[in-house]
């Protein structure tokens, strides 16, 4: 749970956010602007609920540099052109997870994206799809905070060592079972990917899976269990058809569409063991 | 008005708040603890620390060592008994952080690793490759989700420190998705929102480091301690400010000018790349000004070369280093200089705590980069920032959940008549303003400002100057108007609040550089180029008035390292 239990007033609630907007038809790419007095144009998908229920686009054109990241196109836009414009930004060195949106139809980090590789104009920049929109380019990550909440992202363990006693022995070898998965950064590119999440919201889908991955093969755990049951369920790994986006996008190469087959195997382990032994030994 | 109530509310969940929250809620079952973050914890700029967190873990090494270090560093500014409690609790905190699950880089053996790092004199600096910030802040935020008496509110901007008769009654915040302004009743409130890097225009800090909690804390009467003292990181991305870790020179890596010496054998021969950072900014500073600067497009800068520690000692401890280089520098370090010039990143000043997180205004306290509790003096050393997160973060947890257990219940107490007056101002004042200046041109100027002249070097000319632009932009900053109207998930609005924070921070900043009339640690004064213990071996505490800052100082706690020549 995350923000306030508290009703808010009726002038101030918005109305239910739709859907991100589809992205468009694929335009045929045109050579990228070169030179110091090039512009470049932005087409960006806005909603603006307290306006208008339907999503709209708007285009502006600004100075082009070679060295521009789209994140440095909408702060320009902000600062120079239209300060309504919202969007979530912090650290733009790709680490923070706050920048995501989908460019040209490809859930990026605006951050560590460059025009110059994009090689047209006007680039078209719209929210994370998958997600319902509260503001032009911001999206409610509420669901996702839900689902990493509820594979137990923490590690579980019977006994407790004293601080004194010292750290867990942990190899490099046993650390490194574990790494990938604990690169996430929670950006949710792989939600706006997935095609399975945008059919079925309840989806646990892949960050939170390659969370709970994460900790499955962290030497220090013993928590697998209830692990493995929290994400086995109806709307759980299971659900996942392999279709791999997830994976593709991931900018810090979690791999979760791994991940999420890891955990299938050691689910469907966990379930032989249950049917076959007797229960005094589960 | 929705009135809610806590008994502690923690501004901001860094790694500082984030610790206090854990230790609060351990500390009583019975305790309701709240974290109001104006983003998402995992978004909060500890994600950004790169190099490490020292401790005393080994057998070669010992309190007195690390606690010598710091005071060294701190070009004896540090209080020491304060320094002595942190070396001391430091270690307990690295193995807390991984008996949580933090994916320490390990010996061979299993043990917690540790690294060399700038004016440490052993390896002491434990590591999770070169993303400790990012697993530090996942590790502590994950784990914080086990506690059933810590609420979050995600995306809610505190305004104000609601107050009566002295003491804290509980906090005003916005709620950005509902444009709504709420009342917390608190018995206590921790400050730990972080630095306030965007007050430069060069920096590595993250958008949101615009100094809330410090600016929170003066508004409501409680002092800001050496403000004076900002750290330049002698590593950053020329263009972007993007950090390049310490850990790189930790790791073996040179600082070389345009003819490949390793220059800094002329100003710190002993410690070379890994001395203190404060020096060797300068150094890079004086190297650049004499003409052994490389050109780029943003300007000069010297180059960090790591191509002699091979690709596969880059990959295994500075994954993060190759990757910023290849995205933002378009270089790889694998076979290419790095370019580096020093870069606004840290501040070692802010709210006045004593040791135990307090304020000094009942039920206030203080943690983190946000606080000023006086480890760090005038130069912090490398990787003694996340152990202060952690050590003061839980200590002023404790305090705070402590000082809470002694409250009556906060049924009475007169918020929600208090943050009425707060959406007034916001509402009706702020977000109606029509104006015709820009708020990102006032801040732009504002940052250019304490970028030109209250920089790595200060003299009194440049410091009249940065205030002469200072009061300008205070009194431009007022005919700013807001373009968008609409309360709900106003950036536009929270933006111009942050300016109006960083206003009054870069106030206390360059006037806390003007009285101080001694170079010492980070603070460079041309004009009095000589530490001078004799008038200015004091802290100095900023008072908000009506008319500006007024200045106090406070005497340094001094134990057992008496101020000495800080040669390395």
């Amino acid at each position: 749970m995350a923000g306030a239990p508290a009703p808010k007033p009726a002038s101030a609630t918005p109305p239910p956010p739709p859907r991100s907007v589809p992205p468009p038809p694929p335009k045929p790419a045109v050579p990228a602007p070169k030179g110091s007095s090039k512009t470049i144009k932005l087409r960006i998908g806005r909603y603006r609920p307290e306006r208008s229920a339907e999503p709209f686009y708007q285009e502006f054109t600004i100075p082009y540099r070679d060295d521009m990241v789209v994140l440095d196109a909408l702060n320009y836009i902000k600062d120079r052109i239209d300060p309504t414009l919202a969007y979530r930004w912090s650290c733009r060195m790709g680490i923070c997870g706050s920048c995501g949106a989908d460019v040209e139809g490809s859930p990026k980090l605006t951050c560590a994206l460059y025009l110059k590789d994009l090689r047209k104009s006007p680039v078209t920049i719209e929210p994370l799809a998958n997600f319902a929109v509260l503001k032009d380019l911001i999206v409610d990550i509420e669901p996702f905070m839900e689902k990493l909440e509820s594979v137990n992202p923490y590690i579980v363990r019977g006994d407790e060592k004293p601080i004194e006693r010292g750290e867990y022995r942990q190899t490099p070898e046993e650390l490194e079972l574990y790494r990938q998965q604990s690169l996430c950064i929670n950006c949710m590119l792989c939600y706006a990917a997935c095609p399975v999440y945008g059919h079925d919201e309840k989806f646990l889908g892949p960050a939170a899976s390659a969370l709970a991955l994460r900790y499955e093969m962290d030497s220090r755990d013993q928590g697998s269990e209830e692990r493995l049951a929290a994400v086995a369920t109806s709307h759980g790994i299971w659900q996942c058809t392999f279709v791999g986006e997830c994976s593709v996008v991931c900018p810090k190469h979690v791999d979760p569409a791994g991940a999420i087959q890891q955990l299938k195997a050691r689910a469907a382990t966990r379930l032989m063991r249950s049917m076959l032994l007797p229960l005094s030994t589960r | 008005m929705e009135r809610l109530a806590y008994d502690i509310v923690i501004v901001g969940g860094g790694a500082a708040g984030l610790r206090g929250a854990i230790a609060a809620a351990e500390t009583s079952r019975a305790l309701r603890i709240a974290i109001v973050s104006k983003v998402y914890p995992m978004r909060s700029h500890t994600v950004s620390a790169e190099g490490g967190t020292a401790a005393v873990l080994r057998d070669y090494d010992s309190f007195d060592s690390h606690g010598f270090d710091t005071v060294k560093g701190s070009d004896f500014l540090a209080d020491q008994d304060v320094v002595e409690f942190f070396v001391r609790r430091a270690p307990g905190e690295v193995i807390q952080m991984e008996h949580w699950g933090c994916p320490w880089s390990r010996e061979p053996d299993g043990r917690v690793a540790v690294r060399a790092f700038g004016g440490m004199s052993v390896k002491r600096t434990a590591f999770a490759a070169d993303k400790v910030g990012f697993h530090m802040l996942h590790t502590l935020f994950q784990t914080s989700l086990k506690y059933e008496n810590i609420e979050r509110f995600d995306e809610w901007f505190v305004t104000q420190i609601l107050a009566e008769g002295g003491k804290v009654a509980g906090v005003a915040a916005l709620e950005l998705r509902s444009g709504t302004i709420h009342a917390i009743a608190a018995k206590a409130v921790i400050l730990s929102t972080g630095g306030a890097g965007r007050v430069y225009e060069f920096t590595t800090n993250g958008a949101i480091k615009t100094g809330d909690g410090m600016a929170l804390a003066y508004r409501a009467g409680a002092p800001l301690k050496d403000m004076e003292f900002l750290q330049f990181h002698p590593t950053c991305l020329p263009g972007t400010g993007i950090l390049i870790t310490e850990a790189a020179r930790g790791e073996g890596g040179y600082l070389v000018n345009n003819k490949g010496e390793r220059f800094l054998k002329k100003y710190v021969p002993e410690k070379m790349e890994l001395g203190p950072r404060d020096i060797l900014s300068r150094s890079i500073i004086q190297e650049i000004r004499e003409g052994r600067g490389f050109d780029g497009p943003y300007g000069h800068y010297v180059g960090l070369d790591l191509r002699h520690l091979g690709e596969e000692v880059i990959d295994r401890k500075l994954p993060m280093v190759r990757e910023l280089s290849e995205e933002y520098a378009g270089i790889d370090p694998v076979h290419e200089l790095i370019p580096v010039r020093p870069g606004q990143h840290y501040i070692m000043g802010g709210v006045h705590t004593d040791i135990t997180g307090s304020t000094g205004m009942a039920g206030l306290y203080a943690a983190g980069e946000a606080a000023c509790v006086s480890i760090n003096g005038a130069n912090r050393l490398g990787s003694n920032s996340l152990s202060e997160c952690l050590v003061f973060g839980a200590e002023a947890g404790r305090s705070a959940a402590a000082y809470a257990l002694t409250q009556g219940p906060v049924g009475s107490n007169p918020v929600t008549a208090l943050a009425k007056a707060e959406e007034t101002r916001i509402f009706d004042g702020l977000l109606k303003r029509e104006g015709g200046e820009s708020l990102a041109d006032v801040r732009r100027e504002m940052q250019h400002a304490m970028e030109e002249h209250v920089g790595i070097y200060r003299s009194a000319e440049a410091l009249e100057k940065a205030l002469s632009l200072l009061r300008e932009l205070r009194k431009r900053f007022d005919r700013v108007g807001v373009r968008d109207k609409d309360p709900f998930f106003n950036t536009e609005l929270t933006a111009t609040l942050e300016l109006d924070f960083m206003l009054d921070l870069a106030e206390v900043i360059a006037n806390a550089a003007l009285l101080r009339k001694e170079s010492r640690g980070a603070h460079s004064r041309t004009d009095y180029p000589k530490r001078d213990d004799a008038n200015f071996l004091a802290h100095s505490m900023a008072f908000r008035t009506a008319t500006g800052p007024r200045y106090e100082t406070k005497p340094v706690t001094i134990t057992k390292w008496p101020p000495a020549a800080r040669v390395y």
